[in-house]
């Protein structure tokens, strides 16, 4: 009768989640600066996207001696980031005992057709999507908690925002369908039909949908918060910002209080630079990490 | 839409949206006809019979009570008598005693609590447990790196235990607590507890 790992745990956990903070670190000192601030999750990998970005090379699941130094760090939930369709790596970071594993399109793929089936698995997975037909197969093969992808380590918001209109706004459109209209519509979407009837039925995503991939200031959180998403990963934004603390602070804020502008102009002031951010069309369309996934 | 009888007032019930699953107890109160509240601010507090505290980061919840100066108001909301409800993270932010020495958030329950008592994520679970104060019919009880009650002191009453013994779910006086997700569950008999305490309690301070 009790049972562990069923899939309202799961999906449960993001659900807590909801109009918080999740922050990129890859120390344990920037674990417990993150928490400070109010983080109410941390994704633990060895570099941020902007300098994997940088770096080039093919970029891997961390060492477990690092992601255990700030699962020790922390009370709050820690997440890591395993490559698109590499179930092994998912084994590991199950067996350290993570609380939520990402696959995610940040690392360099590990297969280009196959992602990993996260049914298989009793931890969690978030999954990066740019619209919904690709939200819905990652929740098909298990997802129990979305992203959009944006465009991670730019800094830069457009994709972000880009994606999120285009997720919510397919959304709306299967709204307005007559029933036997989502038969081609699961088809257009390439999505399993069961869920997108569903999606229709309910007006929203089964599972929690945050947005990530250039968030870099206070504005940018309450800007996808308005458009309608339900939390905030950030990853460079933070730690390559002047003050990472200060910066930090106010975008939880901002996430929480994020429809009103005074206390959003009184968060924002004084933070120093933030990331300096990379203009998209200088990202030739093989280095764009969204485009990762299938 | 439920349908409403035109004489009579519906109840306004606050749920703390800093962070966390407010928007399910958003919705267990619109399903059992009461009014739900979004309280960022001090000023959300005004005219509200009862508050509700989510599941949620509680180490999130509790720099936001601080930063938007909660604590005295919710404080003073609670010694009115009004009826204040704290699932999982909540729970915590209630409890006067954290295990581990963290400070206490709105010490309103006489409790200690540990949190992550069960572990990590891949301890969660879900079960069905007797709560005898709502009835017969055992409450669906999704836990989610959950909280325990370690220790409670004279004044507090015991609503639920798992079988091995560990409190799960507690009230004093107007105060109520669970370890458990009863709102992600669709049970919503925690709510229509906290509508008919606030619905006596206007009733008196009204009479009296």
């Amino acid at each position: 009768m009790t049972e562990t790992s069923t899939w309202a745990t799961k999906k449960g956990l993001a659900q807590m989640l909801k109009g918080g903070v999740i922050m990129d670190v890859v120390t344990p000192e920037q674990a417990r600066i993150a928490e400070d601030a109010g983080a109410c999750a941390v994704m633990a990998l060895e570099r941020v996207p902007s300098d994997i970005r940088a770096n080039g090379g093919v970029a891997r699941m961390s060492d477990p001696e690092m992601i255990t130094g700030i699962m020790a760090a922390v009370s709050i939930p820690v997440m890591a980031k395993a490559r698109i369709g590499h179930f092994v790596e998912a084994q590991i970071l199950q067996a350290l005992g993570v609380d939520y594993i990402d696959e995610s399109e940040v690392l360099t793929p590990a297969d280009e057709r196959n992602h990993i089936n996260k049914h298989d698995f009793k931890v969690p997975f978030v999954c990066g999507c740019r619209n919904l037909g690709e939200a819905l197969r990652r929740i098909n093969e298990g997802a129990a908690m979305m992203r959009t992808k944006g465009e991670a380590g730019t800094g830069n918001v457009v994709e972000a925002v880009h994606q999120l209109r285009d997720v919510l706004a397919a959304i709306r459109r299967l709204q307005g369908m007559r029933e036997d209209e989502l038969f081609v519509a699961a088809k257009e979407l390439q999505a399993p039909y069961e869920l997108v009837k569903q999606v229709a039925a309910d007006g929203k995503l089964p599972v929690v949908n945050f947005v990530a991939g250039g968030i870099s200031t206070p504005a940018d959180a309450a800007l996808v918060m308005q458009l309608g998403a339900e939390g905030v990963f950030v990853g460079s934004g933070i730690f390559k910002s002047d003050n990472p603390a200060k910066m930090a602070a106010a975008i939880v804020q901002a996430t929480t209080h994020f429809a009103d502008a005074k206390i959003l102009a009184e968060v924002s002031k004084g933070l120093g630079n933030p990331m300096r951010g990379i203009e998209m069309s200088t990202i030739p369309e093989n280095e764009r990490l969204a485009s990762r996934g299938w | 839409m439920v349908p409403r009888n035109p004489g009579v007032r519906v109840m306004r019930i606050g749920v703390l949206a800093l962070q966390g699953a407010f928007a399910e107890h958003v919705a267990a109160l619109r399903a059992i006809g009461a009014e739900p509240v979004e309280v960022r601010l001090p000023a959300d507090l005004d005219g509200i019979g009862g508050l509700i505290l989510p599941g949620g980061e509680s180490t999130t919840m509790r720099k936001l009570i601080h930063r938007w100066e909660l604590r005295g108001p919710i404080l003073d909301f609670a010694a009115t008598g009004a009826p204040i409800f704290g699932t999982c993270a909540g729970m915590i932010i209630l409890a006067g005693e954290i295990a581990g020495g963290e400070a206490p958030v709105l010490p309103l329950l006489d409790v200690l609590v540990r949190r992550n008592a069960f572990g990590r994520q891949l301890d969660s679970f879900e079960t069905e447990l007797a709560v005898p104060d709502l009835g017969a019919k055992p409450v669906h009880a999704v836990f989610i790196r959950a909280p325990v009650i370690e220790r409670i002191g004279p004044g507090v009453q015991v609503m639920a235990q798992l079988p091995d013994g560990r409190i799960v779910a507690v009230r004093e006086g107007n105060v109520i607590a669970t370890s458990f997700h009863p709102e992600l569950a669709g049970e919503t008999r925690f709510h229509q507890l906290v509508v008919d305490i606030a619905t006596t309690q206007a009733g008196s301070t009204q009479a009296g």
